[in-house]
Protein backbone atom coordinates (compact mmCIF):
# COMPACT_ATOMS: atom_id res chain seq x y z
CA UNK A 1 0.00 0.00 0.00
CA UNK A 2 1.32 3.42 -0.71
CA UNK A 3 0.52 6.79 -0.48
CA UNK A 4 1.16 9.73 -3.41
CA UNK A 5 1.25 13.26 -2.11
CA UNK A 6 2.02 15.92 -5.00
CA UNK A 7 1.88 19.41 -3.11
CA UNK A 8 4.01 22.55 -3.28
CA UNK A 9 6.60 21.43 -5.34
CA UNK A 10 7.29 18.30 -4.03
CA UNK A 11 6.53 14.49 -4.98
CA UNK A 12 6.04 12.38 -2.71
CA UNK A 13 5.50 8.51 -1.75
CA UNK A 14 4.25 6.74 1.38
CA UNK A 15 5.23 3.31 1.69
CA UNK A 16 2.43 2.56 4.15
CA UNK A 17 3.36 -0.96 5.70
CA UNK A 18 7.37 -0.12 5.99
CA UNK A 19 6.85 3.44 7.09
CA UNK A 20 9.12 5.29 4.29
CA UNK A 21 8.45 7.87 2.36
CA UNK A 22 10.29 9.34 -0.61
CA UNK A 23 10.45 12.39 -2.53
CA UNK A 24 10.30 11.38 -5.81
CA UNK A 25 10.85 13.07 -9.03
CA UNK A 26 8.35 13.27 -11.50
CA UNK A 27 9.60 10.42 -13.39
CA UNK A 28 9.56 8.23 -10.77
CA UNK A 29 6.09 9.48 -9.31
CA UNK A 30 4.65 8.37 -12.94
CA UNK A 31 6.38 5.23 -12.83
CA UNK A 32 4.83 4.06 -9.14
CA UNK A 33 1.51 5.36 -10.23
CA UNK A 34 1.58 2.84 -13.41
CA UNK A 35 2.78 0.08 -11.13
CA UNK A 36 0.11 1.04 -8.88
CA UNK A 37 -2.59 0.51 -11.38
CA UNK A 38 -1.26 -2.84 -12.52
CA UNK A 39 1.32 -4.49 -9.88
CA UNK A 40 2.77 -6.55 -12.68
CA UNK A 41 3.66 -4.33 -15.62
CA UNK A 42 6.86 -5.03 -17.02
CA UNK A 43 9.87 -2.42 -17.88
CA UNK A 44 8.81 -2.79 -21.76
CA UNK A 45 5.22 -1.20 -21.05
CA UNK A 46 6.56 1.26 -18.32
CA UNK A 47 9.00 2.46 -21.00
CA UNK A 48 5.86 2.46 -23.92
CA UNK A 49 3.80 4.12 -21.46
CA UNK A 50 6.48 7.33 -20.83
CA UNK A 51 7.89 7.21 -24.11
CA UNK A 52 8.95 9.91 -25.62
CA UNK A 53 8.39 12.29 -22.93
CA UNK A 54 11.16 10.57 -21.08
CA UNK A 55 14.23 9.06 -22.82
CA UNK A 56 14.28 4.84 -22.41
CA UNK A 57 17.72 5.14 -20.51
CA UNK A 58 16.60 7.73 -18.04
CA UNK A 59 13.50 5.64 -17.31
CA UNK A 60 15.36 2.17 -17.13
CA UNK A 61 17.73 4.41 -14.93
CA UNK A 62 14.68 4.88 -12.57
CA UNK A 63 12.92 1.79 -12.90
CA UNK A 64 16.20 0.59 -11.40
CA UNK A 65 15.88 2.61 -8.17
CA UNK A 66 12.16 1.61 -8.01
CA UNK A 67 13.01 -2.01 -8.12
CA UNK A 68 15.81 -1.85 -5.65
CA UNK A 69 13.34 -0.25 -3.30
CA UNK A 70 10.59 -2.88 -3.88
CA UNK A 71 13.33 -5.30 -3.20
CA UNK A 72 14.54 -3.52 -0.12
CA UNK A 73 10.33 -3.92 0.78
CA UNK A 74 10.47 -0.05 1.00
CA UNK A 75 7.80 0.81 -1.69
CA UNK A 76 4.78 -1.54 -2.15
CA UNK A 77 5.72 -3.34 0.91
CA UNK A 78 3.10 -6.18 2.16
CA UNK A 79 1.18 -5.97 5.36
CA UNK A 80 2.66 -8.41 7.73
CA UNK A 81 2.03 -7.27 11.19
CA UNK A 82 -1.44 -8.67 11.36
CA UNK A 83 -0.71 -12.01 13.47
CA UNK A 84 1.91 -10.06 15.32
CA UNK A 85 -0.56 -7.46 16.44
CA UNK A 86 -2.78 -10.04 17.50
CA UNK A 87 -0.23 -11.72 19.59
CA UNK A 88 1.11 -8.87 21.43
CA UNK A 89 -2.34 -7.56 22.05
CA UNK A 90 -3.55 -10.20 23.89
CA UNK A 91 -0.07 -9.99 25.61
CA UNK A 92 -0.38 -6.58 26.62
CA UNK A 93 -4.10 -7.54 28.30
CA UNK A 94 -2.76 -10.27 30.07
CA UNK A 95 -0.21 -8.80 31.51
CA UNK A 96 -2.92 -5.62 32.38
CA UNK A 97 0.37 -3.02 32.93
CA UNK A 98 -0.81 0.43 33.31
CA UNK A 99 1.74 3.53 33.25
CA UNK A 100 0.31 6.66 32.42
CA UNK A 101 -2.80 8.20 34.80
CA UNK A 102 -4.77 11.26 33.77
CA UNK A 103 -5.12 12.63 37.66
CA UNK A 104 -7.95 14.62 37.88
CA UNK A 105 -7.03 16.54 41.18
CA UNK A 106 -10.18 19.19 40.96
CA UNK A 107 -13.68 18.54 39.64
CA UNK A 108 -14.06 22.37 39.63
CA UNK A 109 -13.06 25.14 37.38
CA UNK A 110 -12.78 28.75 37.48
CA UNK A 111 -13.69 29.06 33.79
CA UNK A 112 -16.88 28.41 32.02
CA UNK A 113 -15.93 27.01 28.65
CA UNK A 114 -18.44 26.23 26.40
CA UNK A 115 -17.08 23.30 24.92
CA UNK A 116 -15.64 21.61 28.35
CA UNK A 117 -15.90 17.91 27.91
CA UNK A 118 -15.66 17.95 31.66
CA UNK A 119 -18.64 19.91 32.00
CA UNK A 120 -17.43 22.93 33.28
CA UNK A 121 -15.25 20.81 35.73
CA UNK A 122 -17.92 18.60 37.01
CA UNK A 123 -17.90 15.53 34.71
CA UNK A 124 -21.61 14.75 35.00
CA UNK A 125 -20.95 14.48 38.57
CA UNK A 126 -20.37 16.58 42.03
CA UNK A 127 -17.79 19.29 42.29
CA UNK A 128 -14.78 18.28 43.99
CA UNK A 129 -11.23 18.19 44.62
CA UNK A 130 -8.71 15.12 45.25
CA UNK A 131 -7.49 14.45 49.04
CA UNK A 132 -3.60 13.62 49.49
CA UNK A 133 -4.48 10.44 50.29
CA UNK A 134 -6.94 9.28 47.46
CA UNK A 135 -4.22 11.01 45.20
CA UNK A 136 -1.74 8.73 46.94
CA UNK A 137 -3.23 5.67 46.34
CA UNK A 138 -3.77 6.66 42.64
CA UNK A 139 0.17 6.67 42.59
CA UNK A 140 0.84 3.69 44.54
CA UNK A 141 -2.17 2.19 42.28
CA UNK A 142 -0.38 3.36 39.17
CA UNK A 143 3.07 1.87 40.49
CA UNK A 144 1.01 -1.18 41.91
CA UNK A 145 0.11 -2.27 38.25
CA UNK A 146 2.97 -0.56 36.07
CA UNK A 147 5.06 -3.82 36.35
CA UNK A 148 8.55 -3.43 34.46
CA UNK A 149 7.84 -0.13 33.23
CA UNK A 150 10.10 2.19 34.39
CA UNK A 151 8.86 5.33 32.50
CA UNK A 152 5.27 6.39 34.49
CA UNK A 153 3.40 9.25 33.30
CA UNK A 154 0.57 11.84 35.09
CA UNK A 155 -0.91 14.38 33.96
CA UNK A 156 -2.91 16.44 36.64
CA UNK A 157 -5.64 17.46 35.06
CA UNK A 158 -9.31 18.90 35.95
CA UNK A 159 -11.16 20.80 36.10
CA UNK A 160 -8.76 23.16 36.97
CA UNK A 161 -6.03 21.77 39.00
CA UNK A 162 -4.67 24.82 40.10
CA UNK A 163 -6.96 25.11 42.29
CA UNK A 164 -5.83 21.88 44.58
CA UNK A 165 -2.16 22.82 43.84
CA UNK A 166 -1.21 21.86 47.54
CA UNK A 167 -2.22 18.31 47.25
CA UNK A 168 -0.60 18.69 43.26
CA UNK A 169 2.97 19.44 45.35
CA UNK A 170 2.15 16.64 47.73
CA UNK A 171 1.62 14.03 45.38
CA UNK A 172 5.02 15.20 43.22
CA UNK A 173 6.67 15.01 46.27
CA UNK A 174 5.24 11.51 47.09
CA UNK A 175 6.34 9.98 44.09
CA UNK A 176 9.89 11.60 43.59
CA UNK A 177 10.04 9.50 47.09
CA UNK A 178 8.66 6.78 45.60
CA UNK A 179 10.29 6.58 42.44
CA UNK A 180 13.86 5.95 44.18
CA UNK A 181 12.62 3.53 46.26
CA UNK A 182 10.89 1.56 43.30
CA UNK A 183 13.15 2.12 40.50
CA UNK A 184 10.44 4.06 38.59
CA UNK A 185 10.38 7.72 36.84
CA UNK A 186 7.50 9.92 37.35
CA UNK A 187 6.88 12.43 34.49
CA UNK A 188 4.65 14.92 35.59
CA UNK A 189 2.38 16.90 33.19
CA UNK A 190 0.49 19.98 34.51
CA UNK A 191 -2.61 21.15 32.35
CA UNK A 192 -3.99 24.67 32.99
CA UNK A 193 -6.10 27.49 32.26
CA UNK A 194 -3.99 29.83 33.47
CA UNK A 195 -6.14 32.09 36.03
CA UNK A 196 -4.24 30.97 39.16
CA UNK A 197 -0.86 30.52 37.82
CA UNK A 198 1.51 32.32 39.50
CA UNK A 199 5.30 32.76 40.50
CA UNK A 200 4.79 30.25 43.02
CA UNK A 201 3.18 27.74 41.11
CA UNK A 202 5.37 28.17 37.92
CA UNK A 203 9.03 27.72 40.20
CA UNK A 204 7.35 24.68 40.93
CA UNK A 205 6.22 23.42 37.60
CA UNK A 206 9.69 23.73 36.23
CA UNK A 207 11.61 22.15 38.72
CA UNK A 208 9.31 19.27 38.38
CA UNK A 209 7.61 18.64 35.41
CA UNK A 210 8.51 17.84 32.18
CA UNK A 211 5.58 19.07 30.13
CA UNK A 212 3.20 22.15 30.79
CA UNK A 213 -0.13 22.84 28.91
CA UNK A 214 -1.59 26.19 29.09
CA UNK A 215 -4.64 26.10 27.39
CA UNK A 216 -5.96 29.26 24.71
CA UNK A 217 -7.76 29.31 22.00
CA UNK A 218 -5.92 31.89 20.29
CA UNK A 219 -7.28 35.23 18.71
CA UNK A 220 -8.70 37.54 22.07
CA UNK A 221 -12.43 37.39 20.80
CA UNK A 222 -11.97 33.74 19.67
CA UNK A 223 -10.74 32.28 22.98
CA UNK A 224 -12.79 34.63 25.25
CA UNK A 225 -16.11 33.66 23.11
CA UNK A 226 -15.55 29.65 24.46
CA UNK A 227 -13.36 30.35 27.60
CA UNK A 228 -15.37 33.13 29.54
CA UNK A 229 -14.67 33.42 33.00
CA UNK A 230 -16.59 32.17 35.90
CA UNK A 231 -18.55 35.36 36.76
CA UNK A 232 -18.86 36.00 33.06
CA UNK A 233 -16.64 39.21 33.88
CA UNK A 234 -13.27 40.69 31.99
CA UNK A 235 -11.30 38.44 29.65
CA UNK A 236 -9.98 35.44 30.30
CA UNK A 237 -7.24 35.85 27.51
CA UNK A 238 -6.29 39.61 28.95
CA UNK A 239 -5.58 37.57 32.38
CA UNK A 240 -3.62 34.68 30.94
CA UNK A 241 -1.51 35.66 28.11
CA UNK A 242 1.05 38.00 30.26
CA UNK A 243 1.44 34.67 32.36
CA UNK A 244 1.64 32.19 29.74
CA UNK A 245 4.11 34.44 28.02
CA UNK A 246 6.01 34.28 31.03
CA UNK A 247 5.57 30.62 31.65
CA UNK A 248 7.36 30.16 28.21
CA UNK A 249 9.95 32.18 28.45
CA UNK A 250 10.63 30.79 31.99
CA UNK A 251 10.96 26.86 30.38
CA UNK A 252 13.26 28.36 27.13
CA UNK A 253 10.41 28.18 25.00
CA UNK A 254 10.39 24.16 25.06
CA UNK A 255 8.39 21.44 27.30
CA UNK A 256 5.19 23.17 27.00
CA UNK A 257 2.36 23.98 25.02
CA UNK A 258 0.02 26.60 23.60
CA UNK A 259 -2.82 24.48 23.71
CA UNK A 260 -6.21 25.67 21.87
CA UNK A 261 -9.64 24.53 20.52
CA UNK A 262 -11.24 25.17 17.50
CA UNK A 263 -14.56 25.07 16.62
CA UNK A 264 -17.06 25.60 13.90
CA UNK A 265 -17.11 29.37 15.21
CA UNK A 266 -13.51 29.70 14.09
CA UNK A 267 -13.09 27.57 10.90
CA UNK A 268 -10.27 29.87 10.01
CA UNK A 269 -8.01 28.74 12.82
CA UNK A 270 -5.01 29.11 11.38
CA UNK A 271 -5.14 32.86 12.23
CA UNK A 272 -5.18 31.72 15.76
CA UNK A 273 -2.51 29.86 15.57
CA UNK A 274 -0.55 32.33 14.00
CA UNK A 275 -1.57 34.94 16.38
CA UNK A 276 -0.26 32.63 19.27
CA UNK A 277 2.92 32.41 17.63
CA UNK A 278 2.85 36.07 17.04
CA UNK A 279 2.20 36.92 20.88
CA UNK A 280 5.56 35.02 21.19
CA UNK A 281 4.83 31.13 21.56
CA UNK A 282 6.62 28.50 19.98
CA UNK A 283 4.87 25.41 21.03
CA UNK A 284 1.35 25.55 19.99
CA UNK A 285 -0.98 23.17 19.34
CA UNK A 286 -5.04 23.81 18.38
CA UNK A 287 -7.15 20.59 17.89
CA UNK A 288 -10.50 20.01 17.12
CA UNK A 289 -13.22 20.59 19.35
CA UNK A 290 -14.99 17.13 19.98
CA UNK A 291 -18.06 17.62 21.13
CA UNK A 292 -22.05 15.90 20.63
CA UNK A 293 -23.06 16.97 17.03
CA UNK A 294 -25.76 18.98 17.84
CA UNK A 295 -23.96 21.53 19.66
CA UNK A 296 -23.52 25.23 17.42
CA UNK A 297 -19.89 24.98 17.72
CA UNK A 298 -19.48 21.03 16.44
CA UNK A 299 -17.81 20.91 13.39
CA UNK A 300 -19.46 19.65 10.35
CA UNK A 301 -18.93 17.67 7.61
CA UNK A 302 -19.64 20.46 5.32
CA UNK A 303 -16.53 21.99 7.47
CA UNK A 304 -13.76 19.92 6.27
CA UNK A 305 -12.36 21.32 3.62
CA UNK A 306 -11.82 24.83 4.64
CA UNK A 307 -10.41 23.09 7.61
CA UNK A 308 -8.04 21.43 5.43
CA UNK A 309 -7.53 24.98 3.32
CA UNK A 310 -6.59 25.89 6.59
CA UNK A 311 -3.64 23.06 6.98
CA UNK A 312 -2.30 24.18 3.66
CA UNK A 313 -2.09 27.57 5.08
CA UNK A 314 -0.73 26.36 8.12
CA UNK A 315 2.24 24.79 6.07
CA UNK A 316 2.75 28.24 4.16
CA UNK A 317 3.33 30.31 7.38
CA UNK A 318 5.33 27.58 8.69
CA UNK A 319 7.68 27.71 6.16
CA UNK A 320 8.31 30.69 5.62
CA UNK A 321 8.88 31.35 9.36
CA UNK A 322 11.28 28.66 9.65
CA UNK A 323 12.89 30.13 6.44
CA UNK A 324 13.39 33.53 7.98
CA UNK A 325 15.19 32.21 10.58
CA UNK A 326 11.74 32.12 13.15
CA UNK A 327 10.89 29.02 15.21
CA UNK A 328 7.24 27.33 15.51
CA UNK A 329 6.13 23.76 16.32
CA UNK A 330 2.71 23.24 15.28
CA UNK A 331 1.96 19.46 17.76
CA UNK A 332 0.29 17.96 15.49
CA UNK A 333 2.14 18.35 12.21
CA UNK A 334 5.20 16.92 14.80
CA UNK A 335 6.67 13.83 12.91
CA UNK A 336 9.28 11.16 13.10
CA UNK A 337 9.84 9.59 10.10
CA UNK A 338 13.09 7.15 11.50
CA UNK A 339 12.39 7.46 14.95
CA UNK A 340 8.95 7.14 15.54
CA UNK A 341 7.12 4.60 17.71
CA UNK A 342 8.13 0.86 17.02
CA UNK A 343 5.13 -1.14 15.24
CA UNK A 344 3.32 -2.39 18.37
CA UNK A 345 2.82 1.20 19.18
CA UNK A 346 1.28 1.90 16.06
CA UNK A 347 -0.81 -0.82 16.14
CA UNK A 348 -2.35 -0.27 19.72
CA UNK A 349 -2.73 3.44 19.58
CA UNK A 350 -2.87 5.20 22.86
CA UNK A 351 -3.23 3.11 25.19
CA UNK A 352 -6.80 4.62 27.26
CA UNK A 353 -8.49 2.07 29.25
CA UNK A 354 -5.58 -0.48 29.31
CA UNK A 355 -2.02 1.24 29.62
CA UNK A 356 -3.81 4.45 30.51
CA UNK A 357 -6.67 5.52 32.99
CA UNK A 358 -8.03 8.53 34.09
CA UNK A 359 -9.00 8.93 38.18
CA UNK A 360 -11.45 11.15 39.56
CA UNK A 361 -11.32 13.01 42.57
CA UNK A 362 -12.43 10.17 44.93
CA UNK A 363 -10.44 7.79 43.28
CA UNK A 364 -13.11 6.17 40.68
CA UNK A 365 -11.11 4.85 37.49
CA UNK A 366 -12.16 5.53 33.86
CA UNK A 367 -10.55 4.39 30.44
CA UNK A 368 -9.19 8.07 29.80
CA UNK A 369 -10.54 11.27 30.73
CA UNK A 370 -13.18 11.67 28.29
CA UNK A 371 -14.73 9.43 29.91
CA UNK A 372 -14.41 10.32 33.43
CA UNK A 373 -18.17 10.19 35.09
CA UNK A 374 -19.66 7.89 32.53
CA UNK A 375 -20.84 5.54 34.35
CA UNK A 376 -20.91 2.67 32.28
CA UNK A 377 -17.15 3.27 31.63
CA UNK A 378 -16.40 3.52 35.70
CA UNK A 379 -13.61 0.21 36.17
CA UNK A 380 -13.42 0.48 39.38
CA UNK A 381 -11.33 2.78 42.13
CA UNK A 382 -7.76 3.03 43.61
CA UNK A 383 -8.37 2.28 46.88
CA UNK A 384 -10.38 -0.66 46.28
CA UNK A 385 -9.06 -1.86 42.42
CA UNK A 386 -9.70 -3.02 39.18
CA UNK A 387 -13.85 -4.39 39.34
CA UNK A 388 -14.74 -3.88 35.66
CA UNK A 389 -12.15 -6.15 33.90
CA UNK A 390 -14.54 -6.19 30.90
CA UNK A 391 -13.76 -3.04 30.10
CA UNK A 392 -10.59 -3.29 29.83
CA UNK A 393 -10.72 -6.33 27.68
CA UNK A 394 -13.01 -4.07 25.50
CA UNK A 395 -10.47 -1.33 25.00
CA UNK A 396 -7.50 -4.12 24.24
CA UNK A 397 -9.22 -5.22 21.49
CA UNK A 398 -9.22 -1.65 19.81
CA UNK A 399 -6.80 -1.48 17.29
CA UNK A 400 -6.17 -1.11 13.16
CA UNK A 401 -7.02 -4.49 12.28
CA UNK A 402 -10.15 -4.51 14.82
CA UNK A 403 -11.67 -1.02 12.82
CA UNK A 404 -12.96 -1.49 8.99
CA UNK A 405 -12.08 2.13 7.86
CA UNK A 406 -8.67 1.67 9.08
CA UNK A 407 -7.93 -0.96 6.66
CA UNK A 408 -7.34 0.72 3.64
CA UNK A 409 -6.14 4.11 5.07
CA UNK A 410 -2.71 5.38 4.53
CA UNK A 411 -3.26 7.15 8.30
CA UNK A 412 -3.62 4.29 9.74
CA UNK A 413 0.05 3.38 11.82
CA UNK A 414 -0.10 7.24 12.43
CA UNK A 415 -3.36 7.61 14.33
CA UNK A 416 -3.07 4.07 15.52
CA UNK A 417 -7.18 3.60 14.50
CA UNK A 418 -7.33 7.27 16.50
CA UNK A 419 -9.19 7.97 19.56
CA UNK A 420 -12.04 5.83 21.51
CA UNK A 421 -13.61 8.65 22.90
CA UNK A 422 -14.20 10.15 19.64
CA UNK A 423 -15.18 6.76 17.80
CA UNK A 424 -17.66 6.15 20.83
CA UNK A 425 -19.66 9.21 21.30
CA UNK A 426 -19.93 9.93 17.70
CA UNK A 427 -20.66 6.16 16.95
CA UNK A 428 -21.43 4.30 20.11
CA UNK A 429 -18.83 2.22 19.61
CA UNK A 430 -15.25 2.38 21.05
CA UNK A 431 -13.96 0.15 17.57
CA UNK A 432 -15.86 2.25 15.61
CA UNK A 433 -13.96 5.79 13.95
CA UNK A 434 -15.06 9.89 13.89
CA UNK A 435 -15.21 10.39 10.59
CA UNK A 436 -14.41 14.05 10.90
CA UNK A 437 -11.37 13.21 12.80
CA UNK A 438 -10.14 10.79 10.16
CA UNK A 439 -10.21 13.63 7.26
CA UNK A 440 -8.75 16.26 9.84
CA UNK A 441 -6.09 13.62 10.50
CA UNK A 442 -5.06 12.74 7.01
CA UNK A 443 -4.66 15.97 6.13
CA UNK A 444 -2.74 16.49 8.91
CA UNK A 445 -0.06 13.82 8.39
CA UNK A 446 -0.03 14.80 4.45
CA UNK A 447 1.07 18.24 5.63
CA UNK A 448 3.26 17.05 7.78
CA UNK A 449 5.19 15.21 5.54
CA UNK A 450 5.13 18.22 2.86
CA UNK A 451 6.91 19.85 6.09
CA UNK A 452 9.75 17.69 6.24
CA UNK A 453 10.63 18.20 2.76
CA UNK A 454 10.31 21.60 2.25
CA UNK A 455 12.46 22.33 5.18
CA UNK A 456 14.50 19.33 4.75
CA UNK A 457 14.96 17.66 8.23
CA UNK A 458 13.46 14.47 9.08
CA UNK B 1 20.06 7.17 -6.33
CA UNK B 2 19.54 10.15 -8.13
CA UNK B 3 15.80 10.00 -8.78
CA UNK B 4 14.31 9.41 -5.10
CA UNK B 5 15.39 10.94 -2.18
CA UNK B 6 14.24 8.69 1.43
CA UNK B 7 13.05 11.62 3.58
CA UNK B 8 12.78 9.08 6.47
CA UNK B 9 12.55 5.40 7.14
CA UNK B 10 11.02 3.45 10.49
CA UNK B 11 11.56 0.08 9.00
CA UNK B 12 8.42 -1.23 10.66
CA UNK B 13 9.29 -4.43 10.10
CA UNK B 14 13.26 -4.14 11.76
CA UNK B 15 10.72 -2.20 14.55
CA UNK B 16 9.35 -6.08 15.68
CA UNK B 17 12.42 -7.33 16.89
CA UNK B 18 12.65 -4.71 19.90
CA UNK B 19 9.17 -3.60 19.70
CA UNK B 20 6.78 -3.19 22.28
CA UNK B 21 8.63 -2.09 25.40
CA UNK B 22 5.86 0.70 26.35
CA UNK B 23 8.76 3.06 27.68
CA UNK B 24 7.19 5.88 25.34
CA UNK B 25 5.21 8.45 26.32
CA UNK B 26 1.29 7.70 26.44
CA UNK B 27 -0.05 10.40 23.38
CA UNK B 28 -2.78 11.57 25.53
CA UNK B 29 -0.13 12.93 27.81
CA UNK B 30 1.27 15.47 25.41
CA UNK B 31 -0.91 18.02 24.44
CA UNK B 32 -3.45 16.48 22.78
CA UNK B 33 -5.97 14.98 24.83
CA UNK B 34 -9.24 15.19 22.32
CA UNK B 35 -7.32 13.05 19.02
CA UNK B 36 -4.43 10.36 18.83
CA UNK B 37 -1.44 11.49 17.67
CA UNK B 38 0.77 8.14 18.16
CA UNK B 39 2.79 9.15 15.38
CA UNK B 40 4.04 12.01 16.81
CA UNK B 41 5.86 10.49 19.64
CA UNK B 42 9.26 9.41 20.12
CA UNK B 43 10.32 6.07 20.87
CA UNK B 44 12.88 5.34 23.91
CA UNK B 45 14.22 1.89 23.07
CA UNK B 46 17.49 2.13 22.08
CA UNK B 47 17.57 -0.91 21.23
CA UNK B 48 15.31 0.26 18.37
CA UNK B 49 17.31 2.78 17.16
CA UNK B 50 20.47 0.90 16.89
Amino acid sequence: MIHKIRDKGFNIIMDINSGAVHVVDDLVFEIVSLMERDSEISDESVCRSLSPEYSENEIIEALEEVRTLIKQKYLFSPDIYKDYAKEFIERQAEEGIIKAMCLHVAHDCNLKCAYCFAGEGEYHGDRGLMDFETGKAALDFLMDRSGSRVNLEVDFFGGEPTMNFDVVKRLVSYGREQEKIRNKKFRFTLTTNGILLNDEILDFVNAQMGNLVLSIDGRKEVNDRMRPTANGLGSSYDIIVPKFLKAAKSRNQTNYYVRGTYTHYNTDFAKDVLHLHDLGFEQISVEPVVCDPSEPYAIQESDIDVLCEQYDILVDEIIKIRKSGGFINFFHFMLDLSGGPCLAKRVKGCGSGTEYVAVTPNGDIYPCHQFAGEKEFLMGNVKTGMDRPDIAKNFSRCNVYSKADCKDCFAKFYCSGGCAANAYHSTGDINSTYKIGCALQRKRLECAVILKAALGDS
Amino acid sequence: MKHIQTLGNRDYEKSLKHGGCGECQTSCQSACKTSCTVGNQSCENREQTK
